[in-house]
């Protein structure tokens, strides 16, 4: 076929949206997947390629999976054992979804809310996954203009997800490190009442829990003044609860809006709640694209339910992931197993970055930590730090994605992505940060430090004070076992 | 309760039209031959049943795409993990493949051209949201799919303005009415993206002939617009004459080559009604608009394929047995079940538009209506729902311009249940028709009257009567 350029008079042809970068593909958070796109790491193939720590994906537990998949045959309708129903299946196109399906979702969910919290398949609605989910709810609340709060720091792809198509727009509410990025009441009145002066609508709050990027868990007094602030405001909330499986360890656990709504009735009109799930984090499975919405409101059921006929989960997949889900032995589990593996990994990778001094959020959920490198830049702004994230991605070949990307207010976090490889991998990428760190105390960040602070003439024994202060700034960290450098304590 | 949006309370997602009334109907009490067998037929479901034994061969041929295998291999975790919007190219690669395949070769489609989606709904939405926005209007010819009014719509913000098209020359469209439905956009200060068709046609079940497309493409070249081609049952042709694709079209004229029109002809396609998968939920995007195919890619983030499904899609329509085997022997099927509906239907005096393609037939029972009035055609729609037991579409639904037209679907169900149908529509127009006879008698003081006392004689010379009641009704049509 021929095939024309068109001129830009020919592209007015086209929507704005076609047109337009609202598909929020130039951020930075897309950058270094391109990077790695051109070069990706391969243990044999290409050692020294760029490590993909920027996705996150589960990869810990395939070998469960597929152990089950051997032994329950009929769950894929295209085996001997299963093919019984494919016809059945391959005409099912009910936007309510298989009843099984709903009904294992609906179940698995009240498991990894370890029985806190009953749900009901009704209120199941399928979606393109969470990406499809998240616009899908954004179309049931929003009108074009109207305006969703969200934490920062926050995945990128909400501004796509919730805003692209649908013309809603987010507001930050801003969060920091001072109190670990925890969501404070005064926060949500200041961006409210921000919306307000600028004649905006706000229609939701956003929130995920637990959080991306940060890892943690939002703890009870942090949900409930949440769901104090949007009932008194009469606005909805949104709960992306993607993340629920990948808690880990005993402390602190997962507590689901499900969990604060159900133990106080009164605490706000349930119309307003609203879940997003999938199963691409908590099982691994983002190319089979299963995305859930579940609400309280049944309005919102009703018109959801209309508007996933737009991205219904294929039947052939929901016949799996019922049979799959619906073997309760196997998800008890999966669902220990998993944790188990996210922990271990999660404590090698964090006690590797100790020992070069480098701290993380602490957190005890999802798959990647949350990577404080403010002290490794050349001055507190995110032009130093975008120039420090490509040192890492050109040079330590991390591909990692940066703070900013995440609309985090401090620069110098970096969200690091940690259950999409194998051990050695890990290794391998905790080699290079180690010397990284170990070089950056011999050239890189050195002359800039020694603008900062030091009055000596003697330029040698500047560097080498330099050298020693980087050093004690290094092993400065909670999970350091080096006890600060005597050098430190006597210029204090 | 916190507002909703706009768009969450208004019902322009067209579930109130009484062709999803139908179904709801047929679900409150469905037909079943031994648990139900006085329970309403489904016949307003345009789905393909005809074939699955086909797919199910294969499986049993060929093990590994069914255990998530590749040689012999686990590919299990590649296919969890595969979310690329790109879609896998393997999948891709056989798709288009089996799309020539469908249009006999006599067309080539580039790979990097398609964009997966879930579904042709989710397609035909998507390609709305690159080309139109609110204020925007696209022309598609009546009568088209119910479905439209909420796929094109209801979240882009756009309208549709119909092309009127009447019985007068079976519905095709003409010069008059593509110019006619351009002003009429006009003067509702609507701007005209595109022109929307369905080839072959839903719910005519006829293929669109060269002249017609030939007149689309004229008519977008002259304004300047879109050409949208939704060909999601190219691969239901089953008799002559044979599919031309849009694109076919396109490549053989002098005017088009290097135009820039190829950059606005758009072809929507799915695996639902050829293949008979809609559950899978594999729809396509075919553009040579590069602007197009990106944006398309990116918003199909909203609704990708499952990567399970195109799995096992690429392995079955890699193969070229299969693929010629399946479109040959599901189209002669087609063929033998729409002749069944048509006959039967003939038998009791109704007509159908000649078609060669579809899963339905369009069905002319204007001769049955009390009045030529939509209302009249919701009347009869209802005893047919209720008394008859068939959930049939009514033309209004499909925004037919004449009142008494009837979408009937033939490929959902089996060959007894069709003739089941066929029997409860030929008691029903006995009884219509016989109704009317008293009717008439009365008028007309026993002319005509049926004089034999013998019953079973008697009710041939009603079934007679009945036929030449209902024939010269039909007569009378065609003279419109």
């Amino acid at each position: 076929m021929a095939n024309v350029n068109m001129s830009s008079g020919r592209k007015a042809l086209l929507s704005k949206l076609a047109t337009n970068d609202g598909h929020a593909e130039n951020s930075p958070y897309f950058d270094g997947w391109k990077a790695y796109e051109r070069n990706p790491f391969d243990a044999s193939r290409n050692p020294d390629g760029v490590i993909q720590m920027g996705l996150a994906e589960n990869q810990l537990c395939f070998d469960l999976i597929q152990e089950w998949l051997i032994n329950n045959p009929q769950a894929s309708i295209c085996t001997a054992e299963g093919v019984d129903m494919f016809k059945d299946t391959a005409i099912f196109q009910d936007y309510h979804g298989l009843p099984e399906f709903r009904n294992a979702v609906a179940k698995f969910m009240g498991q990894v809310r370890r029985g806190v919290g009953k749900f009901n398949p009704d209120r199941i609605v399928m979606s393109g996954g969470a990406t499809g989910a998240h616009e899908l709810i954004s179309f049931c609340l929003a009108d074009r203009g109207d305006a969703i709060l969200v934490p920062t720091p926050y995945y990128p792809g909400f501004d796509r997800d919730l805003c692209w198509r649908t013309g809603a727009q987010l507001l930050p509410v801003v969060c920091d490190s001072s109190n670990g990025f925890k969501v404070t009441r005064e926060a949500l009145e200041a961006a409210y009442i921000e919306a307000k002066e600028a004649n905006i609508r706000v229609r939701a709050l956003l929130i995920t829990n637990p959080s991306n990027p940060l890892g943690t868990v939002l703890d009870r007094k942090t949900l409930r003044d949440i769901v104090s602030f949007i009932n008194e405001k009469n606005i909805h909330l949104i709960c992306d609860e993607i993340y629920s499986a990948t808690v880990f360890g005993s402390q602190p656990s997962f507590i689901s809006i499900s969990e604060i709504i159900e133990e106080d009735q009164e605490i706000c009109n349930h119309d307003l709640i609203h879940i997003i799930y999938s199963l691409s984090k908590d099982l691994g499975f983002p190319g089979f694209r299963v995305g859930i919405v579940y609400s309280y409101n049944d309005k919102v059921v009703e018109c959801a339910r209309k508007m996933s006929s737009f991205g219904l989960v294929s039947s052939q997949t929901q016949h799996l992931i019922s049979s799959l889900l619906s073997d309760d032995e196997f998800v008890e589990k999966f669902l220990s197993e998993s944790a188990k593996r996210l922990e271990n990994r999660h404590q090698t990778f964090t006690d590797g970055l100790a020992q070069v001094g480098i701290r993380c959020l602490q957190s005890n959920a999802g798959l990647f930590v949350w990577m404080d490198l403010s002290h490794l830049l050349r001055e507190k702004s995110f032009l130093a730090e975008t120039d420090l994230w490509r040192i890492i991605i050109n040079e330590v070949k991390l591909n990692v994605s940066p703070g900013s990307s995440f609309h985090c207010s401090e620069p110098g976090w970096f969200r690091v992505c940690i259950a999409n490889m194998d051990e050695p991998t890990v290794e391998i990428a905790l080699k290079r940060i180690r010397a990284f760190v170990v070089k950056g105390e011999n050239a890189v960040v050195a002359p800039a430090k020694k603008k900062q602070c030091w009055q000596s003439q003697n330029t040698k024994l500047r560097l080498s004070f330099s050298f020693r202060k980087m050093d004690d700034l290094m092993m400065m960290s909670p999970h350091s076992p080096i006890p600060q450098s005597p050098l430190v304590q006597a210029r204090t | 309760m916190g507002m909703l949006s706009r768009k969450a309370t208004c019902n322009s997602h067209g579930q109130d039209s009484s062709y999803f009334l139908g179904w709801q109907e047929y679900e409150k009490n469905p037909y079943h031959e031994t648990l139900n067998p006085t329970g309403i037929i489904q016949m307003g479901l345009a789905e393909n049943q005809l074939s699955f034994d086909l797919p199910e061969s294969w499986i049993a041929e060929n093990p590994d795409a069914a255990g998530f295998k590749r040689n012999g291999e686990s590919i299990f975790r590649e296919l969890a993990l595969f979310q690329d919007y790109h879609g896998l190219p393997a999948f891709k690669n056989a798709l288009v493949s089996f799309m020539s395949e469908i249009r006999g070769n006599k067309v080539n489609f580039d790979p990097s051209n398609i964009v997966l989606m879930a579904g042709a709904t989710s397609a035909n939405e998507t390609l709305m949201f690159c080309l139109a926005e609110a204020g925007d209007a696209i022309l598609i010819p009546t009568p088209y799919y119910p479905g439209f009014d909420r796929d094109l719509k209801w979240r882009t913000g756009a309208e549709i303005v119909p092309i009127q098209c009447t019985s007068s020359n079976g519905f095709r469209i003409t010069s008059a009415a593509l110019e006619e439905a351009y002003s009429a956009a006009q003067k509702r200060n609507l701007r005209v993206k595109a022109v929307l068709v369905t080839n072959p046609s839903n719910p005519l079940g006829t293929t669109m002939i060269k002249d017609e497309l030939n007149l689309l493409v004229t008519f977008v070249i002259a304004k300047g617009i879109h050409l949208v081609s939704d060909e999601i049952y190219s691969g239901t042709v089953f008799s002559s004459p044979s599919f031309t694709s849009i694109v076919e079209v396109l490549a053989g004229r002098p005017d088009c080559q290097g135009s820039d029109v190829w950059d606005r002809v758009h072809v929507v396609y799915s695996l639902s009604k050829d293949l008979g998968l809609p559950g899978f939920r594999v729809g396509a995007i075919y553009s040579s608009n590069r602007a197009v195919v990106d944006a398309a890619t990116k918003m199909s983030s909203f609704g990708l394929v499952s990567s399970q499904t195109q799995y096992f899609l690429s392995a079955m329509l890699s193969d070229k047995k299969f693929t010629s085997r399946y479109i040959s022997e599901n189209q002669r099927r087609l063929k033998t079940r729409h002749d069944s509906l048509v006959h039967g239907l003939k038998e009791a005096g109704i007509r159908c538009l000649e078609s060669n393609a579809g899963l339905f037939c369009w069905v002319d029972m204007s001769h049955l209506l009390r009045e030529k009035t939509f209302k009249a055609e919701i009347d009869l729609w209802k005893k047919i729902v209720y008394e008859v037991r068939l959930n049939i579409s009514p033309g209004s639904s499909c925004h037919c311009t004449e009142p008494g037209w009837f979408r009937v679907c033939f490929a959902n169900m089996t060959e007894e249940t069709l003739e089941l149908a066929m029997q409860r529509i030929k008691e029903f127009v006995a009884s219509a028709s016989s109704a009317i006879l008293r009717g008439g008698c009365e008028r007309r003081r026993g002319r005509r009257h049926p004089s034999s006392t013998d019953k079973s004689l008697g009710k041939k010379f009603l079934t007679k009567w009945v036929f030449r009641l209902s024939s010269s009704h039909l007569r009378e049509a065609d003279d419109r």
